[in-house]
């Protein structure tokens, strides 16, 4: 075990090289819905249980899958509604699970990265050749199911091994949402090829926010608001990123549809903002700043 | 050091679920599930009434609401008992303000111990749902099957008994479940469980000892998640409760029907200083054309399926 990442450099956030997103826009704006499947008798990671309850946690297992039933189309309605395309976070497993809701992202031009094959199995304990597997498996279900090729990862669950990143690389993934000590993007060192992080605003995620601060949907949809509006404002200096991490199961009940929708409404409604994906922000990034930035040393 | 091979095998890797209780519907598809009576949105108010007993064993765990303290904790044994002395009778109030029926989910326990309070419940016709036999027999998975359908047997057996009518509807106490218990609860008779809470109108549950309609509440809209789990308002419960209605009621426009699932606990909401709240959330529920507050039961009986729901027999 080592006490530092040592993925990344220290950049204060003061006197950064200045980035301008497409078209000049001072803030990139993506939108995360983790499309997962929850698994009803998945095994036990020697690591961490997967359900807090014995298998079959129905509560538990319930309640994730309200998303796929009903809170997914919810969802998809107000993103519909202000011209905002997801970047799926995907199990992968949902491409053979439930086709259907694949196609409907599909219809609407999202992109597809992985979250792993099910958000109940974990990385911890995996040897190089079975995180290597997994990560093979899912860029190929993907592709076989959608055509795209993934560029991003966030791992299952948010479980890690410390090789992790080194292999994602190797893969050709071109982006990580596995860190989130920036608010823009920032070359990650990897063994071999080229890997950057993407900012993805984990403080603003429905799950941070819902389950382990307990916010209100309302106090929610201020809080995006926010993030947002203070985001905005230093893109002026050099161009931030903002991502709000969802949930269907959480953010498409009808309590809380609202509160995201008024925020979606606030956020589009200014100049000067790129509504994108994570592949078009990782992609203007290679060719814009990449270079630059990975050679960015402050000593 | 590998993770043992069987945690990259996927062996339910296929289309739809990952079990066979029920196959995957998209509330939002063509043709979608209605009321026969032709309510739009159907509001279920479920409000259990526990017995938790003062010296749980916590198997496999204490159910939320349960004893906190060392033995004995009457702090939390009597502010439990003030909801099914004080608290429910409050409730009982403010449903028959607004005339509204509820699904009232009893423990065996709290049958036995208060047969006063069942009679006071069936006067006011709301429909006494199974919920198991106390707070601390709980269902979970690895418990052993006799033990379960004793569980099941002395709560149904109790309530009929006590309330000398048949009971159709389970509510598993806390929430919890074991893979056996749809299964057994068919085979009991039961005619629909509100385990689930993964839709926003009834499906069907097939087992191997026949079919029971699931009749989802939320976990999410309730006095327990938002007040006390979440530390929320009073003010903020009436807001997610009106938010939640509007965007049901409006979907009922050109979705198909929905219904309003809102559970109120007697020792949570029945407190003098949320009563009032919770009347008003009550009031401003009913009014709109096609809005309908439904028992259980109710619901069952004039759910309709959606065109595109082919159950494969099991």
């Amino acid at each position: 075990m080592v006490s530092d990442p040592e993925r990344y450099a220290f950049w204060p956030y003061r006197d950064r090289p200045r980035i301008r997103w497409k078209n000049g826009a001072r803030l990139a704006f993506w939108v995360a819905p983790n499309i997962e499947f929850y698994e009803y008798d998945p095994p036990r990671n020697p690591q961490r249980t997967p359900w807090p309850r014995p298998n079959p946690d129905v509560s538990g297992y319930s309640m994730r899958d309200y998303g796929n039933r009903v809170g997914h189309y919810r969802m998809m309605e107000a993103m519909d509604r202000y011209g905002v395309r997801g970047s799926v976070s995907l199990s992968v497993a949902m491409c053979q699970h439930h086709p259907e809701i694949i196609e409907s992202c599909l219809e609407r031009q999202w992109e597809f990265f992985s979250h792993g094959i099910y958000n109940t199995r974990y990385c911890y304990g995996m040897d190089e050749e079975q995180e290597k597997a997994i990560i093979q498996d899912a860029i190929n279900t993907v592709r076989e199911a959608t055509g795209q090729t993934i560029a991003g990862w966030l791992a299952p669950a948010l479980t890690h091994t410390e090789r992790t990143f080194d292999l994602l690389a190797a893969a050709g993934i071109r982006y990580t949402c596995d860190l989130f000590q920036d608010d823009q993007p920032q070359p990650i060192r990897v063994r071999e090829g080229r890997l950057i992080s993407m900012p993805y605003s984990l403080e603003v995620n429905d799950v941070i926010c819902y389950n382990s601060y307990l916010m209100s949907p309302r106090h929610y949809g201020d809080i995006l608001k926010r993030q947002f509006d203070q985001l905005y404002l230093e893109g002026e200096d050099s161009g931030t990123v903002m991502c709000i991490p969802l949930h269907a199961y959480l953010v498409g009940h009808p309590h809380r549809i609202a509160a995201f929708a008024d925020a979606l409404r606030h956020i589009t409604c200014h100049q000067d903002v790129w509504v994108t994906t994570a592949a078009e922000i990782s992609d203007y990034y290679y060719a814009n700043y990449y270079d630059t930035f990975s050679q960015l040393s402050y000593s | 050091m590998a993770l043992d091979p069987e945690h990259l095998a996927y062996p339910k890797r296929r289309y739809g679920m990952d079990h066979d209780l029920y196959p995957w519907r998209n509330l939002f598809a063509e043709g979608p599930p209605t009321f026969a009576d032709g309510t739009r949105l159907a509001v279920l108010i479920t409000v259990p009434l526990e017995f938790f007993p003062l010296d749980p064993r916590g198997i496999p765990f204490r159910a939320p609401g349960s004893m906190v303290t060392p033995y004995p904790d009457f702090r939390h044994y009597t502010t439990r008992d003030y909801g099914n002395r004080v608290g429910i009778y409050r409730l009982l109030k403010v449903l028959e303000a607004s005339s509204m029926k509820a699904n009232v989910a009893i423990n065996a326990a709290v049958a036995k111990r208060y047969p006063v309070l069942l009679r006071d419940i069936l006067a006011a016709g709301h429909e006494p749902v199974a919920h198991g036999v106390d707070m601390d027999a709980l269902h979970y998975g690895g418990m052993e099957e006799e033990t379960e359908h004793r569980q099941i047997r002395e709560s149904i057996d109790t309530l009929q008994e006590a309330s000398g009518q048949p009971i159709a509807g389970w509510l598993s106490p806390a929430y919890s479940s074991s893979f056996l218990t749809p299964e057994l609860l068919a085979a009991h008779g039961f005619r629909y469980t509100c385990d689930w809470s993964n839709d926003d109108m009834p499906y069907t549950i097939q087992t191997r000892k026949g079919d029971l309609t699931a009749v989802p509440i939320s976990q999410e809209l309730s006095d327990r998640r938002i007040i006390i789990d979440c530390h929320q308002s009073e003010d903020s419960m009436e807001r997610q409760v009106r938010d939640q209605f509007e965007v049901l009621y409006s979907e009922t426009s050109n979705q198909g029907a929905r219904m309003l699932s809102l559970t109120l606990t007697p020792y949570i909401s029945g407190l003098p200083f949320r009563i009032r709240t919770v009347a008003s959330i009550l009031a401003s529920l009913l009014g709109e054309p096609g809005v309908r507050a439904m028992t259980g039961t109710e619901l069952v009986e004039a759910y309709r399926p959606g065109r595109l729901e082919v159950h494969s027999s099991v």
